[in-house]
């Protein structure tokens, strides 16, 4: 195939050529653009940007540049040429535009290199101001007051674990825990806009999707503490949460992995046909991770309803935006692999809300991936193995965990609305954390998994060598029990 | 072989449209090696994936597929290249059944051609089975002839858990007579190749053909090998194993891994651990030699193990 576009190609160029000599030029014959050799159908239209994909027969013909009608310049990715005119395509455009493996691109005479950056930030969609009140002239995803509600107790919820569950850590009744300190709005008001069909690829710091979805504080504390009663059963550190009931995949440590991982569900989704998508969240650290750049292409090639969601919160443990990447910020990114993209406040539950509703809707009916950054601020540290105040100013961290808080923000907006009370707040305040002290008493007096359930799960059926190894385990515990916790049921 | 490779997937993405194919150059190009040829006309362009270059990323990518539901058979175009996936295979694939306790499954399967091939350079010679035998979580077996490609490939995509199918490069074009009706292979069983009494010789994949070759002239010298293949790389099939070494008590074990680290180092352990008192000799393990393959063919051919060795080893243990 590819020998015979060459062979036409040098043809073609040299009748061009011959063409271009002003004593040669002859008029056309007809009014409009000269058929070109090149063309097998009607003359090439290049698809605006966000138009619905081509139907499958078509795409058919479409793929690999050796096809001869993807070199006629209907190619999906040839999005670029917005200003010229479709028409002038080949009528006399023969020096103003060329036909290469992915569409036709005008040339220029002039070498001018794109610049790094747009000159401007990209603008951040914004709906609440500072003092809760809704910017005039904002356009947003209105939510009841029973949604709205909830948003605001689930937020509250997810700051009262946090603080609880940090201070358990710090009192040595669990090994590890990390904070979404900052993040409430990100967590709550994104898990509000979704379906409970969605599914959840989380990276570490969402739990609010899970709390959203009726993952309980018992649930929370047991695999916090590790204990029998754990959907994990003790496999997995604090925070590392997954729920197939809930949708919520299980956190893995290592970044970004659940990247690509989200675009095959997402894929899974689509050969099903469901009314749902993917939703995968990353930190701004994230985005440097390869499985980023990859999972960003694929989702765009095979048109995988996933919303990719960066918590862009300025910091990836010590390391700052400005040592992370050069770029302004993650949704420029977007663009180069031919993803929509929007820049959202991640403080302002409103906009973040209003934004994964729509994100949500397109990437379902367009079938298509859509990236959202937030912008925010990782107020607490990274986790209980960090102090922040090391690498960090602290007056700047007291400044967004006071002025630039959240859920104080929304709550002025519910307030705003005579949605909420002092009295109601203090009520929730008060019953979360009585609620979240009982589970963890309850969670840290229950026995922790038997040793059986070492050696369950790594396959479906538990495989010879395995039973040896746990009967030779088995035994050393029977001969030297002096040397092995008592409260592990064996 | 391939042809096999191929009908086995046929029928089982008819049996079950869960299955789907991913990889590079697996749909309409049919496949590096022709394994997935006509099958994107068959089941279209969703089933039968093309994927960007990005081994890690389409191998998590049928991961997260795997644990919404889907059976996806990840082709690596050759299994070298799946080192650029061993995050992915190691930390989630092998892990998370485990550290969700067992809420997610992972029933993927990941195939491709690896093993010393002819002049394929260093980079395309590898032999993965080495590097993934310690992830826990993931089942390895090697097909060696048309018959058992098939029957492990419909095992290996009905198998809750993930499996790593080896493939080997120069066995492709392997032909062999299939039965028409629907077969399975055990996936956790050995193949009894040749009865024998005097020695038994281990081996997978295309070492087979060179322990069988050396079979030939070992019969003239009035020796009497037993050849087992044993295709499930882990766990290794104790049982059939076990069972010739109670009857011949000499074992040589010959691989295509490199000596330092490779399948045969973890067998050679495995049956001192269990069979010490069966042995009349010491084990002997031919594997190829510690370096990057050469492109050069007659260095190549000396860093795998050759017919003659395999000869000689036989003569020395039986001595």
């Amino acid at each position: 195939m590819a020998a015979l576009w060459l062979a036409r190609a040098s043809s073609q160029m040299a009748r061009r050529a011959a063409r271009r000599h002003p004593s040669l030029r002859r008029p056309s014959r007809h009014g409009g653009a000269p058929a070109s050799p090149w063309l097998l159908g009607p003359a090439a239209q290049p698809p605006v940007l966000g138009s619905p994909p081509l139907p499958a027969a078509e795409r058919a013909f479409r793929r690999g540049f050796c096809s001869v009608r993807s070199f006629a310049g209907e190619s999906s990715a040839a999005a670029a040429s917005d200003e010229e005119e479709p028409e002038k395509g080949f009528a006399g455009g023969d020096q103003q535009a060329l036909d290469f493996p992915g569409g036709k691109v005008s040339l220029v005479a002039e070498m001018n290199f794109l610049p790094e950056s747009h000159g401007e930030r990209i603008s951040c969609y914004r709906v609440l101001d500072d003092d809760g009140r809704t910017i005039s002239g904002s356009r947003f995803q209105e939510v009841s007051k029973e949604v709205a509600l909830k948003m605001y107790s689930e937020m509250v919820t997810l700051q009262i674990m946090d603080n609880i569950f940090y201070e358990a850590q710090r009192q040595g009744r669990i090994s590890f825990y990390l904070t979404s300190n900052g993040e409430e709005a990100i967590n709550i008001a994104s898990a509000a806009a979704l379906s409970a069909d969605d599914i959840v690829l989380p990276q570490y710091r969402e739990p609010g999707v899970l709390l959203w979805r009726g993952f309980t504080l018992q649930e929370f504390a047991n695999q916090c503490f590790g204990n029998n009663m754990d959907y994990g059963k003790g496999r997995q550190m604090p925070i590392h949460y997954g729920s197939n009931r809930l949708n919520y995949f299980t956190v893995s440590s290592p970044i970004a992995t659940q990247l690509p991982q989200a675009v095959g569900a997402a894929y899974s989704l689509k050969m099903d046909k469901k009314d749902a998508c993917a939703i995968t969240y990353f930190g701004d650290g994230g985005t440097s991770e390869g499985d980023f750049h990859a999972a960003l292409n694929f989702a765009a090639v095979m048109e995988a309803p996933v919303i990719f969601f960066c918590r862009n919160n300025g910091w990836a443990i010590s390391t700052p935006t400005t040592e992370q990447f050069r770029s302004d910020g993650v949704v420029v990114r977007g663009q180069a692999y031919g993803i929509r993209g929007i820049r959202v406040d991640g403080n302002d539950a409103l906009a973040v809300y209003s934004a994964v509703h729509a994100a949500r809707e397109m990437a379902i009916t367009e079938g298509r991936p859509i990236l959202v950054e937030a912008l925010t601020y990782r107020v607490g540290h990274h986790s209980t193995s960090d102090d922040s105040t090391k690498y960090r100013p602290v007056d700047e961290i007291e400044h967004w965990r006071t002025a630039r808080d959240p859920i104080s923000r929304y709550r002025k907006w519910v307030q705003g609305n005579d949605w909420w009370s002092d009295s109601e707040e203090s009520e929730l305040r008060n019953r979360v954390r009585k609620e979240l002290l009982q589970a963890i008493q309850v969670a840290e007096r229950m026995p922790k998994p038997p040793v059986s359930e070492l050696f369950t799960d790594v396959y479906d059926q538990i495989p010879s060598n395995l039973q040896e190894q746990e009967q030779l385990l088995r035994d050393t515990i029977m001969k030297h029990p002096a040397d092995y916790p008592t409260d592990v049921p064996v | 072989m391939f042809e096999a490779l191929r009908e086995a997937l046929i029928e089982e993405m008819k049996l079950d449209p869960t299955v789907c194919v991913m990889g590079e150059d697996v749909g309409h190009y049919g496949g590096s090696y022709k394994v997935t040829k006509g099958l994107a006309e068959m089941f279209g362009d969703l089933r039968v994936l093309d994927t960007p270059i990005a081994e890690n990323s389409f191998t998590g990518m049928g991961i997260g597929a795997a644990m919404k539901g889907l059976r996806p058979v990840v082709e690596g175009m050759n299994m070298g290249f799946l080192l650029l996936a061993y995050n992915q295979i190691s930390n989630n694939c092998g892990m998370l059944h485990y550290t969700s306790g067992g809420q997610f499954k992972i029933p993927i399967v990941i195939r491709g051609p690896g093993g010393v091939g002819r002049q394929l350079g260093a980079e395309h010679s590898q032999r993965l089975e080495s590097y993934f035998q310690s992830i826990p979580g993931l089942q390895m077996v090697a097909c060696s002839t048309p018959y058992n490609a098939k029957g492990l490939m419909k095992a290996a995509i009905r198998s809750e858990n993930p499996v790593v199918l080896f493939e080997h490069v120069l066995l492709y074009n392997m032909k062999e007579k299939i039965p028409d009706e629907e077969y399975i292979c055990c996936l956790e069983e050995a193949e009894m190749v040749r009865p024998g009494e005097h020695v038994t010789i281990l081996t997978y994949s295309r070492m087979r053909y060179h322990v069988m070759q050396a079979a030939k002239t070992l019969v003239n010298k009035g020796y009497d090998p037993e050849v087992i293949d044993i295709r499930s790389l882990k766990p290794f099939d104790l049982h059939t194993i076990g069972n010739s070494i109670k009857k011949t008590h000499r074992v040589l074990i010959v691989e295509e891994c490199m000596r330092t680290g490779g399948i045969g180092a973890s067998l050679r352990s495995a049956i001192i651990d269990n069979f010490w008192d069966y042995l009349d000799a010491p084990i002997m393990c031919l594997s190829s030699q510690d370096v990057p393959t050469p492109y050069a063919a007659t260095l190549e051919d000396a860093t795998v193990v050759q017919p003659a060795q395999i000869v000689a080893a036989v003569e020395q243990i039986c001595q």
